[in-house]
């Protein structure tokens, strides 16, 4: 990781909140910071105000690996026309959380 | 002095502590140096606003005249606050802020952990509650102070004045007054003696890692608030403080 910070307030960050256990961390938002520590710190400030976590992740921005436009077509439409992929033939059993 | 006389004293210097502080953190908000810091700052404010409710409730019912917590924080003058002169001093830059609540914090931690084996409910409950909130505060601005202290040529030099300035304000956090001191025998407020053994301890290691040095101040030491004389910044403080209630008494929000 490189020392040079993308801005004067350091570098960017990706926020992953977990709310409950056992369930995903779900992506909450971005900061900046200049380290992993400020980076959490401010993470827990700016967005656990109101009880929203239990656990927090954060990663620098710039080591996320993104799917670019240009391979979209390759990457989803196949999923498209096969209806037999999603599970809509099933009954969700009630009682069931977080499928 | 009664001892409820005396756990009211102690209670609104408790309260007014929190409250003024809260009043300060407060002036930070939409002007700190980043979005992050900005809200770190009103966190904390807030915090301390609803340690500052606490208090001051359950010092209007020890008190038994029926003065509610807006009575307390919006209705006594200027002589009749007890907080430490140390939370009225103004914010200056982000490096002074940051030392006072440096200096607050590891004050509140150690009094509020020996707080939680008083004989009083209230202040147990109190004490446990309050206790994981400032135990963030304290993370919060001991990160900063090393930080800052150990950062840049700049950032040092800034941390080490605001530590010159602070640092005559600190003793005043550990006086006792006659009231306390029945309160102590009690064992309803813990020995301020052992607190400041603790703080001293803490607040001398963090302040060597972030590279800082303890001013001289030459024996001098400021105090009054416990007695109600408070330094200049107060009147302006609670003017704009109590502006609102003052010249409506009657509005809600």
């Amino acid at each position: 990781m490189t020392n040079t910070p993308d801005s004067p307030q350091g570098n960017l960050w990706e926020v992953f909140i977990q709310a409950k256990p056992g369930i995903p961390h779900k992506h909450a938002g971005s900061l900046h910071a200049v380290d992993a520590e400020s980076a959490l710190l401010s993470a827990r400030d700016v967005y656990t105000r109101r009880g929203e976590g239990m656990s927090i992740w954060v990663v620098p921005s710039h080591e996320i690996v993104a799917s670019t436009e240009a391979e979209a077509d390759s990457f989803f439409d196949p999923a498209d026309d096969k209806v037999y992929r999603h599970p809509t033939f099933y009954e969700v059993p009630e009682g069931v959380k977080y499928l | 002095m009664t001892g409820n006389q005396a756990l009211f004293e102690y209670l609104l210097h408790r309260g007014d502590n929190a409250l003024i502080l809260a009043q300060r953190l407060g002036e930070w908000c939409g002007h700190a140096h980043q979005l992050e810091s900005d809200i770190a700052l009103t966190n904390v404010a807030l915090d301390q606003m609803g340690q500052a409710r606490m208090l001051l409730t359950e010092a209007g019912r020890v008190e038994a005249k029926g003065r509610s917590e807006d009575d307390l924080a919006f209705f006594r003058v200027e002589r009749e606050f007890r907080n430490a002169l140390l939370v009225e001093v103004d914010n200056g830059d982000f490096a002074r802020t940051i030392t006072r609540q440096f200096l607050f914090d590891i004050f509140q931690f150690h009094t509020l952990k020996a707080l939680r084996q008083s004989e009083n409910e209230f202040l147990v409950g109190f004490a446990t509650k309050s206790l994981k909130e400032v135990t963030y505060h304290r993370t919060l601005s001991t990160d900063w102070m090393k930080r800052l202290g150990d950062g840049t040529a700049l950032s040092h030099d800034k941390m080490q004045d605001a530590l010159n300035v602070l640092w005559e304000y600190t003793p005043e956090l550990f006086d006792i007054t006659e009231g306390d001191a029945v309160l102590t025998k009690a064992g309803i407020i813990p020995d301020m003696e052992a607190i400041k053994i603790a703080w001293n301890e803490e607040v001398r290691s963090v302040i060597a890692e972030a590279t800082l040095e303890i001013p001289n101040t030459l024996g001098y030491e400021a105090r009054g608030g416990r007695i109600g004389h408070h330094t200049e910044h107060m009147g302006y403080i609670l003017a704009e403080m109590q502006y609102l209630p003052r010249t409506m008494p009657e509005a809600k929000w």
